[in-house]
């Protein structure tokens, strides 16, 4: 089956939350120099819960649909939410199977949450 | 000359790997049954230890081995057997070097030269030696097409004890002309060390390092149809006399005392403990195959397939297209580096692997080119002797459907 399902390609041509926010509460960069991409997160924290979400940089089609893929189900999420999310929730999100070397790129804005 | 169409038929891969095409010999090349069988034969005839056994498999062992060193000798036409050592790879061959004699030959101030074109074991063993011994790394650039600026008196001077270059980029392909830039290294200052990384041009072409005049030349045996674990440093024999060993161990001494040991000369001196006996057993199997092929018909089989690849992608794909590297022909490898569209090289390996097509995306193990090049990233696709225009026409039909895809 390929990596390049529906899903993945409606959030890679797509993606939500791309932007940046005016002073945010939390901001974090990783990057992969193997090729290239570059992921900043930024959050603004509001009465507890994720007020705001925003995802930019530049990466594979993978890399970018898992950011905003995850940066739509953190929205609006408690804060804790941020410290519990793991690899296993986003493999599960993606609903693709990755081998060694793509799922470094599926879990590059994961790690940019992991810094923040 | 066997029509080229048929060399698929000796690497069983094809019968196992169905619907595959294989475009990524620079990185690891496959391997041919006669290799194989030879690897088979040394495991289940004579897997014995070289040099020590007086007894007969031993003896066998140790027959087959240095024979690959003779073998060896003359496809590169070394003066003796002597200027052959088998190490583990390439990598280990510069590394060797760099440890050996750069070590000791290198004092403050002094200047080592490099590329920027170079893989990273050709950039990496240097800059360190550089930062160790206080020495200077000073980087040759290159043009927009790829060539390397070869204006040597402005970097080589009294004071430059080492250029190491590789012979055939493992990115863009270009082909430096190795014997005139030895030859003028040498005029600028007779004392300069030339190490040639040919671990992308011995697979390739017909390397004659007496011709080449240089005093250093390094490969692999697995770029070339040749098991892994396999690699050859080519030294001049006066200069492998008078470096000391890289490791200490069995079979490189000739006598050890409490308080002293001796050193056998080379090539033993460079090679302590058991080494991969089967594989350089196999790799003379490897040399064999492509001489019976002979190295210009390899040449002329690889310029004709990359010249024909690189002309379908460009009438394909027009400005889409953006290809790294000499556009001469005459200058370029069977290598062919390229970025294409918007399309990121890793979702276009992705994409092309789904339909069988092995192609390699990324730096390819040279960021400082890639830094140059203003990339972050390349795809790149390579050929051999197994390699047809039907692999041209699926990696061109892989492209397509990238642009269906991603759109």
């Amino acid at each position: 089956m390929s990596i390049y399902s529906e899903l993945i390609l409606d959030h890679y041509q797509h993606p939500r939350n791309f932007g940046i926010i005016v002073n945010p509460t939390l901001k974090s960069f990783v990057s992969n120099p193997l090729c290239g991409d570059e992921i900043e997160v930024a959050i603004k924290i509001e009465k507890g819960k994720v007020a705001e979400i925003k995802f930019q940089g530049r990466g594979c089609a993978i890399s970018l649909a898992a950011a905003s893929m995850l940066t739509e189900f953190l929205k609006g999420k408690p804060k804790e939410q941020l410290k519990k999310i793991n690899k296993e929730h986003m493999i599960k999100m993606l609903g693709i199977e990755l081998g060694v070397n793509r799922i470094k790129c599926a879990l590059l804005p994961l790690e940019a949450l992991k810094k923040l | 000359m066997r029509n080229f169409k048929s060399f698929k038929e000796d690497f069983p891969i094809f019968k196992n790997v169905i619907n595959f095409t294989y475009l990524d010999s620079t990185a690891t090349s496959l391997k041919p049954q006669t290799v194989i069988s030879k690897l088979v034969e040394y495991y289940s005839k004579y897997s014995a230890n070289i040099f020590r056994g007086v007894y007969k498999i031993s003896e066998e062992a140790t027959k087959e081995y240095e024979e690959t060193r003779t073998v060896v000798a003359d496809f590169i036409n070394a003066k003796t057997e002597n200027e052959i050592i088998f190490t583990r790879n390439a990598t280990e061959s510069l590394n060797l070097i760099a440890y050996s004699l750069g070590r000791e030959i290198l004092e403050k101030g002094d200047e080592i030269i490099t590329t920027v074109m170079e893989h990273h074991s050709n950039f990496v063993p240097w800059q360190q030696l550089a930062f160790e011994n206080g020495a200077v790394l000073k980087v040759i650039n290159i043009d927009d097409d790829g060539y390397l600026d070869v204006r040597l008196e402005k970097v080589i001077t009294k004071k430059t004890k080492i250029l190491a270059l590789t012979y055939v980029s493992n990115v863009l392909g270009t082909i430096n002309p190795i014997k005139e830039i030895t030859a003028s290294a040498k005029k600028i200052n007779p004392n300069i060390i030339v190490i040639v990384d040919a671990a992308q041009a011995v697979p390739h072409m017909k390397v004659d390092v007496q011709d080449l005049g240089g005093d250093f030349l390094v490969f692999s045996s697995h770029k070339m149809l040749g098991p892994t674990g396999v690699g050859v440093m080519w030294g001049k024999e006066n200069l492998l006399e008078s470096m000391f060993p890289f490791m200490y161990g069995g079979e490189m001494i000739s006598e050890v005392y409490l308080d002293k040991t001796v050193f056998k000369g080379p090539p033993h001196k460079f090679e302590a403990g058991t080494p991969s006996i089967g594989e350089v057993i196999g790799f003379k199997e490897a040399i064999k195959y492509l001489k019976t092929i002979g190295m210009d018909n390899v040449r002329r089989h690889e310029k004709y397939l990359t010249l024909k690849c690189i002309q379908t992608l460009k009438s394909r794909f027009g400005k889409n297209m953006t290809i790294f590297g000499p556009a001469d022909i005459e200058n370029k490898g069977g290598v062919i580096a390229f970025n294409f569209g918007k399309y990121h090289p890793h979702d276009i390996a992705s994409i092309l692997d789904e339909d069988g097509v092995a192609v390699r995306a990324g730096h390819h193990c040279a960021m400082p080119l890639h830094n140059r090049l203003g990339v972050d990233a390349t795809v790149r696709a390579s050929f051999y002797i197994y390699n047809d225009e039907n692999d041209i026409e699926k990696l061109v039909k892989g492209l397509e459907k990238v642009k269906k895809t991603l759109g």
